[in-house]
Order: structure tokens, then C-alpha cells, then sequence
């Protein structure tokens, strides 16, 4: 009996695999001759440059090709659908695949505007950990449900210029130190920015009395308690940040500018690897170095999602499988192209995957990722939104 | 016939449309849009939107700025010709000018910010030995909160802009004959202009001054390169609160985008009353014989401000081309320390193709607005009266609308007839814009030609369509070329209106431009104001070039163009 039920399991999933291989050469089939444009923000070069392989590997591969719509800002192309939504354009709308994550993820899943789940059912889905509680299905608390798919680790890091900063501080209270002792020094990007935004959450998953409520949905009592020594802090840091904390650069990648030109010696980025690259490419001198806090740091998994009503989900769901393919990942985790530290399971690569990864080069400005410490949660994304209106209040004049 | 043709053509095609999007804007802003779930009117999103942090300073912060824009970019020019305005001085005022008039906007702000920011080239320039620092200063010059180096950047765009218009206005007045009589009667020669010459110019540019008026107060890309950003002045924020997340937010931001609407209607009267007032006291002290010592020295020290101010323009464009070309460049070094062409190579994969799209959509609109306008003038030729009042509204009305007010419903009404996203949208909008310039720079050529060779041609037999090609045409060659370089460049500086009828999909170079100035690389965001300036200068210098080699031998043809 046992053995019957274990063989008729057996079958069980070895058909359904049989179903999914057979599902997955219809994608590849419908997929072939799309274009899939591809929303994803266009402020990073060696990000675009990346995207663009992606798109000539695909096209050689499978026959997909890519194009990217650089956005400034992400919810430009959740607006584009909602405006086509509004339309009535069910299908063949513009959009075909969105980098994603947090508050722009949790709009449109609440709103119904994307197509899934799909993400589990990529061939390639097999390498990722998708287990309840990892990264890859929680994107800022809110659950996933396979409705986007993991392709780049993002984690909180500061970078340095070591020729000027012999110490630099390793927790918020520390930070607040140097920066009283350094006038203008440092700055964090503007808070409508995500990286800005990213940088207060930090602060406060430390200074809060009671970070576990940062994991639930904000409420009015929970808020002030939690924020108060938050403000306290900050009030404190404002006068001494670059520019009185007048002014903010926009950006990760206009703050990378500032410490390239001098005008700050410690930055912000949500990218390792980022600081060693741009050494590479002559945008930050070499004394650069990465370094994160004591207590650990934010980190999250970048996302790629399919709207409801895109034209090419096909070829869509080929470029996302794609993306979670090991050999990409590595291509993508090599210094010299992203960078990124990749999102698979090291458990569950056989030995030639793992030998792509272990044969990528090194530099003095990129971190061991053992060196980086604990990765925190984000909390609930009504929290970075709360959070952005108060300090849109406390600080805009 | 062409007069019903050109009728349907530019009220179907161009103002019908920029109607239907400004409705579209007024429903949302008064509470209704299925969307979000409003249905009855009401003045919610209004109570809304004042409530919004930061709105009063960022109203605040768009109405000075374009006030004080346009005043000092007005003066600027008005002063330089009151001290200059000789003829000879034209033709090298030109060529120095052009670069500046034909960069869009947005390639001027990128060099202004690039020259004048803490760590710009000024600073570089002077330190260590002046400043006494090898840090840049700690203080903010870009996106400063009172806007000043965003006035600055308009400054530098607007004015050879007023005085390209004023000199081709000053054609039409006795400049010389003024300047005598002025110098008998023992007045000085900015004396004589302010109150002689002047008030003969200034109604022939008045159109461009509401242009640069209306413009100053609603403009996105220079505002977001140079203008404070905590909180941004109006239009940028309206376009934040555009594309907030939170789409419920689309009520306030339509409310915003009528706001700004009013705003620019409420300057303009203003601008108008303050022109009344103007010439009210001007006359009491013509009559009473005033001197006003004072006005000689002030205009020679505005004056000078301008050849500086224009000066700082093309320092800045230079400086542009330098950093696409730059390796490393570090603090408060005076010129790179490693040159290399890697940045053009590394990103051609994408300036090409920006720069393709770049020139089809602006010689493909330039060519359709220069055939409009032709067929435009030459109807009012053949009814035989110029049109005025309400058809001259109808032409230039797009360029005093803030284009938040109709860009995004637009959008939205071409996606519901399934027309949208594509090139042929994206040129059709940027016609919107392309054809009030071209008219701008071609009517009055065109009514100044002189009738009697149409009229001599008629008597000798020939058709009207013979005369428009063989006759009026080939006389206005210069002007016709002119108005070309004028469109070309005005369709390479759109940004809102590709960014969103085109749906991000139809990638320019103002688009890329813009979309890096946020961040990314310095080397890269020159690389793209670079060719965004250089483009349109290459056209200008063809269409200057053109008629000169056409007709070499026919110097009587070349008129001012020689």
C-alpha cells in the first residue's frame, strides 16, 4: 500500500513536471518574436548596460527581445497602467514587465493590475528558496503569492572614502557623533526617494524601543511611541548634514556624485557592490571602501512583475525566468558587470553553477558578503509611506 | 478651399485635442474620475491640494522665479540693444548667441549646474589658490530653496531668445534716424531707446514675452535640474503628485494643474496692467521733459551683464562637451586629470538611437508644421487679409497653457481611441508646439515680402500655386530656413510631452538627458546634453548655410542672412 501510494506519487509529480515542461514550451513557443519592455528605472548605467545583455542573450536564446523604458521613478509605470486600466485597455497594454518592489508592489496587487502567479512556475524557480518566510516571498511584509519574481539582492550599505574618514561610524548614534564632529560631511538622499526613505527606515529599525511592530501595518498609537526618538535624533542630525540639511541630492546616484566630487565623504547605497564598481569605471576614487552597521542592515530582494493587461506576458515570463537562471545570476554578480549578489539558494546549486560563482574577481572596495552581517526585514510599507509624509511635515517649509 | 482645408487641419488636429485634454484635466480636479472612485463634483481635491505640505512655498516659489525670469531676461536684452544696438554688432551677436538659442533647456541647466554648482568649474577655477580650499564650499548654489539658480538658467536660456526676437523686430523701425533725432535734442543714447525705440519694439515681441512668461512659470526639466527640490516649485510637484503612487492623489494634482493654468493667465494681466502703468508714467515724463541722468550708466552696467551673462552660457556648453569627454576629473582640479572618449563608447548602444529618434520626430514634425504654416500664410495671402483676434489665439494659445494641464488627459484620451504610445502621436504632439514657433518666425517675413512680385507675376499669367513655388518661396528661403531651425529645436526640447505620449517607450535625447540629470554620472548625463545641444546647433548653422550657398550668386536674395 505504502509503496503504491509512494509510486503513484511518484507519477503524480513526475506528470506534473511532464504538464509544466509541456506549459512552459507553449511560453516559449507564444513567447518567440515578442518584445517585452521592460519598466525598470534608468538611473544606473551598469544597470541598463545589464538589461541590455539580458536582452541579447534572450533574443539569441529564445527569440525575446528586450527593450527598457527607463523611468525615473517606478510609479510612473504603475500610473501608466492604472491610466490604462482607466482606459478600459485590458490587453495589449504598454507595459510588459516592471522592476518592482515594496509600496509600488503592494498598489498595484491591491489595485488587481498584475497578471500571476507565475513566479513558482518558472523552470528556473527551482533554484530559489521559496519557502514562506525567506526573501523571495516577502517583499516588505506583504506576501508575494507569485506575483513577481526575485532577480537582484538589494542590501543597506555606506560607503566611505578612506582617504578622508579613518573611522567610520557603525551604528545611528555613532553616525550622529561624526556628523556633529564633521559639519556637512554627509548627507542621505532626498526622502521621496527611495534610498532617502530607506536610509530613515534604518535609523529608525534602530532607535525604536519596539522594532517588532515595524512588521505589522502602521497604526496612529504605534507610530508616535515609535518614532519619537527617531525625530529626536534626526533633529539633532539635520544642522550638521551637507548643506544644512537644506538640501538633498535626489538620488543614490547623484549622492555617489557628491562623494565622487568631495563634497561629502560618507555615502549611502542599497547595492554592495555598487562603491567597487564605480571605482572601477573612474566615477569614485580608489580609497572607496563599503562597510554596514554593526547591528546589520536593511535588505530585500529587486523584483520583476507582469502587469494584468501587458501585451507580451509570454515573453515577459521568459525574460524573468531568465533573470533566476545561475549562470545569469553569476554574469550578474561578476564586479565588473553588477555586481549584485545573487537571490538563488546556495543549497540548491549542483557544483557547476557554484564554480561560475566562485571564479568571479575580487577588489579592495567590494565587501565579502560574511562581512556585511545580519540582513534586516523592512518593515510593513505603510510605514516608509507614514513615514515619508511625517517627514515631509516636520522638514518641508 | 485652402483656407477651409488649413481651417480643419489646425482646429482638428491641434486645438481640438489640447481642448479635449484640458477638460479631461478640469473633470479630476472638481472630483470626478471613475478611477478613483469619484463621481459628483466637488471642491474636495482643491481642499486637498492646499492642505498638501509644502504647496503654499511651492507656489510661491513658480510665481517668482517666472516673474523674475522674465523681467531680468527682458531687461537683460532691452539694455544690451539700448547700449549696443548698432547694426555692425549684429551679425557677431548672432553667432554667439546661437548655440544658446538653439540648446534646449534642459542642455542649459545641465551646464549651469555643471559650472556654477559647489564643485563646479567656477569653483574649480578658483580653488585652491583663491578660495583656500581643497573642499568644495559647503553651500548650496543648485536647487537652491529661493530659486535663484534656476532664474539664472532661464536667464541665460530666455534672453538671447528676447534679443533674437527684438532684432528681428528692430527691422521694422528707423533705428538710426531715431538715434540722430534723439542725439539733437542732447539725449543720450539709451534715452532715446527706452523711449523712442523701444515702445516701437516691444509690441512686435510682446507674444514672445507671454511666451517666456508663461513658460518660466510652468517649466519641468530645468526646474528639476536647478530648482529646489524640498519642496520643488509647482509644476514639478504636480507632476510628483502625478505619478504618486497613491493614485488617489490624481485629484489634488489635477486641481494643481488648473492652479497653474490660473496662474499664468493671472501673470499675464498682470504683466499687461504693469505695461499700461509703464507706458502711463513714460508719457507724463516724455511731456515733462524729465532726463533722467541716471539711465546711461545703469543700461551700459546691464548691458555688459548680458555679454557676460551670455558668455557664462557658452562657458557652460563647453564645459559640458569637456566632461563627456573626461576619464577622472576630481576635486578642485582645473581640467581633468585623464581624458578618454570610453563614456561615448560606452554608452552609444543608447545615444544612438535617442539621437535617430531625436532628429526623425523633429524633422518630420518641423516639415509637416513648415507645410501648415506655408499653406497658413499663403490662404491669408489669397483672402487678402491677415488673420488676426481669435485665429492668432487659436496658433499661439499652446504656448501659454502649462502642459500639465492637458499632456496627461491627452494621454489618457488617445489611449481610449487606441491611439496612443506611438512615433506618429509623439510628432503629432510635438506639432502642438512646433507650429506657434514656426509661425512666429515666418509670419512676419512673410507679410513684410513685398506684393508688388506676386502681383507682377499674376500679370504675366501665372497661377497662384506657380507663384507660391516660383516666386514667394524662393524669396523667403531665409526665413523659411530659419523658421525650420526655430521648430527643429523646439521639438528637441520636449520632455513632458514625449515622456508621456510617448509612454516612456519613445526614447529622445531630452528624455535620457533629463531622466540622468537626476543622478547617474556626470560623464554621461554630458555625453547627452552634449549631443541635445549640439544637434539642433548643427541644424541652425545648415539653415544658415543653406540659402548662402543657393544663391552665392544672388547676393540681392540674401537680404540680412549675408
Amino acid at each position: 500500500m505504502k509503496y503504491c501510494l509512494t509510486l503513484s506519487a511518484a507519477f503524480l509529480a513526475a506528470s506534473s513536471s511532464l504538464a509544466a515542461a509541456e506549459d512552459w514550451n507553449a511560453v516559449l513557443e507564444k513567447a518567440k518574436g515578442q518584445t517585452v519592455y521592460w519598466n525598470a528605472w534608468g538611473g544606473d548605467e551598469r544597470t541598463n548596460a545589464f538589461i541590455s545583455w539580458v536582452g541579447e542573450q534572450t533574443e539569441a536564446l529564445y527569440g525575446v527581445k528586450v527593450s527598457q523604458v527607463k523611468l525615473s521613478s517606478t510609479s510612473d509605470a504603475v500610473n501608466r497602467v492604472i491610466a490604462e486600466k482607466e482606459a478600459g485597455k485590458t490587453e495589449g497594454g504598454s507595459v510588459d514587465l516592471i522592476w518592482i518592489n515594496g509600496p509600488n508592489f503592494l498598489s498595484m496587487k491591491e489595485k488587481g493590475l498584475l497578471f500571476g502567479p507565475f513566479a513558482q512556475s518558472l523552470p528556473n524557480a527551482k533554484f530559489l528558496d521559496l519557502t514562506p518566510a525567506s526573501a523571495n516571498s516577502v517583499d516588505f511584509t506583504v506576501p508575494v503569492e507569485g506575483y513577481e519574481s526575485a532577480w537582484r539582492l538589494a542590501k543597506f550599505v555606506f560607503n566611505y572614502d578612506s582617504a578622508r574618514v579613518e573611522e567610520p561610524p557603525k551604528s545611528m548614534p555613532a553616525l550622529l557623533d561624526w556628523a556633529r564632529a564633521h559639519p556637512g560631511r554627509f548627507t542621505h538622499p532626498s526622502v521621496s526617494d527611495f534610498m532617502g526613505a530607506t536610509f530613515l527606515k534604518q535609523a529608525l529599525i534602530e532607535l525604536a524601543p519596539d522594532p517588532s511592530v515595524l512588521q505589522s501595518p502602521v497604526s496612529d498609537a504605534d507610530f508616535e511611541k515609535t518614532v519619537a526618538p527617531l525625530w529626536t535624533w534626526y533633529d539633532a542630525l539635520k544642522p550638521n548634514l551637507w548643506h544644512g540639511g537644506n538640501d538633498f541630492p535626489e538620488n543614490e546616484a547623484a549622492l555617489r556624485q557628491l562623494l565622487n566630487d568631495g563634497e561629502v565623504d560618507i555615502a549611502l547605497s542599497f547595492d554592495p557592490a555598487s562603491a567597487a564598481a564605480a571605482v572601477e569605471q573612474g566615477s569614485l576614487p580608489e580609497s572607496v571602501r563599503t562597510y554596514a552597521l554593526d547591528g546589520g542592515t536593511i535588505g530585500n530582494f529587486s523584483f520583476v512583475a507582469i502587469p494584468f493587461n501587458a501585451a507580451n506576458k509570454e515573453g515577459a515570463q521568459v525574460v524573468a525566468n531568465f533573470l533566476i537562471d545561475p549562470a545569469t545570476q553569476a554574469h550578474m554578480q561578476d564586479i565588473r558587470v553588477l555586481g549584485s549578489f545573487s537571490v538563488l539558494d546556495w543549497a540548491k546549486l549542483d557544483a557547476e553553477s557554484r564554480q561560475a560563482f566562485e571564479g568571479l574577481p575580487k577588489s579592495p572596495s567590494l565587501p565579502e558578503i560574511k562581512d556585511l552581517g545580519k540582513t534586516l526585514l523592512e518593515p510593513h510599507p505603510s510605514w516608509m509611506t507614514r513615514l515619508s509624509e511625517e517627514w515631509a511635515k516636520r522638514y518641508t517649509k | 478651399m485652402l483656407t477651409a482645408l488649413v481651417a480643419v487641419i489646425v482646429g482638428g488636429g491641434l486645438v481640438l485635442p489640447i481642448f479635449v485634454g484640458l477638460a479631461q484635466t478640469f473633470l479630476p480636479a472638481f472630483g470626478i474620475l471613475d478611477a478613483v472612485g469619484g463621481e459628483r463634483f466637488s471642491l474636495e481635491p482643491w481642499r486637498k491640494l492646499f492642505a498638501l505640505p509644502g504647496f503654499g512655498t511651492s507656489l510661491r516659489l513658480s510665481i517668482t522665479s517666472g516673474l523674475v525670469a522674465t523681467f531680468l531676461s527682458l531687461a537683460l536684452a532691452a539694455c544690451f540693444f539700448a547700449v549696443f544696438g548698432g547694426r555692425a554688432r549684429q551679425g557677431l551677436l548672432r553667432k554667439f548667441m546661437t548655440p544658446l538659442l538653439a540648446s534646449p533647456h534642459a542642455a542649459v541647466a545641465i551646464a549651469m549646474a555643471f559650472l556654477i554648482a559647489p564643485s563646479g568649474w567656477i569653483f574649480r577655477l578658483l580653488s585652491p589658490w583663491a578660495t583656500g580650499q581643497t573642499y568644495p564650499p559647503n553651500i548650496i548654489i543648485v536647487h537652491d530653496p529661493l530659486g535663484l539658480s534656476l532664474i539664472l538658467g532661464l536667464v541665460v536660456k530666455e534672453t538671447p531668445f528676447l534679443l533674437f526676437m527684438m532684432a528681428a523686430a528692430l527691422k521694422q523701425v528707423r533705428v538710426a534716424d531715431h538715434l540722430k533725432m534723439g542725439r539733437s535734442l542732447g539725449y543720450g543714447r539709451a534715452s532715446t531707446w527706452f523711449r523712442i525705440i523701444f515702445p516701437q519694439v516691444y509690441p512686435q515681441i510682446r507674444l514672445a514675452v507671454y511666451a517666456v512668461l508663461a513658460f518660466s512659470l510652468s517649466v519641468i526639466d530645468a526646474a528639476l535640474i536647478l530648482g529646489p527640490n524640498n519642496p520643488p516649485p509647482l509644476a514639478v510637484q504636480t507632476l510628483r503628485w502625478f505619478s504618486d503612487p497613491n493614485s488617489a492623489m490624481i485629484l489634488p494634482a489635477a486641481a494643481s494643474a488648473v492652479l497653474q493654468l490660473l496662474v499664468i493667465l493671472g501673470a499675464i494681466a498682470l504683466w499687461w496692467v504693469a505695461e499700461r502703468l509703464i507706458v502711463l508714467v513714460g508719457r507724463l515724463r516724455i511731456d515733462g521733459g524729465v532726463r533722467s541722468a541716471w539711465l546711461e550708466p545703469t543700461a551700459r552696467l546691464i548691458g555688459r551683464f548680458t555679454v557676460i551673462l551670455v558668455g557664462l552660457g557658452i562657458a557652460g556648453l563647453v564645459g559640458l562637451v569637456i566632461w563627456s569627454l573626461t576619464w577622472r576629473w576630481r576635486f578642485p582640479d582645473a581640467l581633468p586629470e585623464a581624458w578618454s572618449l570610453k563614456i561615448w563608447g560606452a554608452v552609444a548602444g543608447e545615444w544612438l538611437p535617442a539621437l535617430t529618434t531625436t532628429a526623425l520626430i523633429g524633422a518630420v514634425s518641423t516639415l509637416l508644421s513648415l507645410c501648415l504654416a506655408i499653406a497658413w500664410l499663403e490662404a491669408e495671402d489669397r483672402a487678402n487679409r491677415p488673420r488676426r483676434g481669435l485665429a492668432a489665439f487659436v496658433i499661439y494659445w499652446p504656448l501659454i497653457l502649462p502642459q500639465t494641464a492637458f499632456l496627461f488627459s491627452l494621454h489618457i484620451a488617445f489611449l481610449r481611441t487606441g491611439f496612443g504610445g506611438g512615433l506618429v502621436s509623439v510628432i503629432w504632439v510635438h506639432m502642438f508646439f512646433v507650429f506657434p514657433y514656426v509661425m512666429l518666425a515666418l509670419a512676419d517675413p512673410w507679410r513684410a515680402l513685398d506684393r508688388r512680385y506676386a502681383r507682377a507675376a499674376a500679370s504675366l499669367g501665372h497661377s497662384k500655386g506657380d507663384i507660391l513655388l516660383r516666386i514667394k518661396l524662393p524669396l523667403l528661403l531665409g526665413p523659411l530656413m530659419a523658421a525650420a531651425a526655430v521648430g527643429f529645436a523646439v521639438s528637441v526640447a520636449q520632455y513632458l510631452a514625449t515622456l508621456t505620449i510617448g509612454e516612456g517607450r519613445i526614447v529622445t535625447l531630452t528624455t535620457e538627458a533629463v531622466a540622468r540629470s537626476s543622478g547617474a554620472d556626470r560623464r554621461i548625463i554630458a555625453v547627452f546634453a552634449s549631443l541635445q545641444a549640439l544637434l539642433p546647433m548643427l541644424v541652425y548653422v545648415l539653415a544658415l548655410l543653406l540659402p548662402a550657398i543657393l544663391y552665392a550668386r544672388r547676393r540681392g536674395l540674401l537680404g540680412d542672412q549675408a
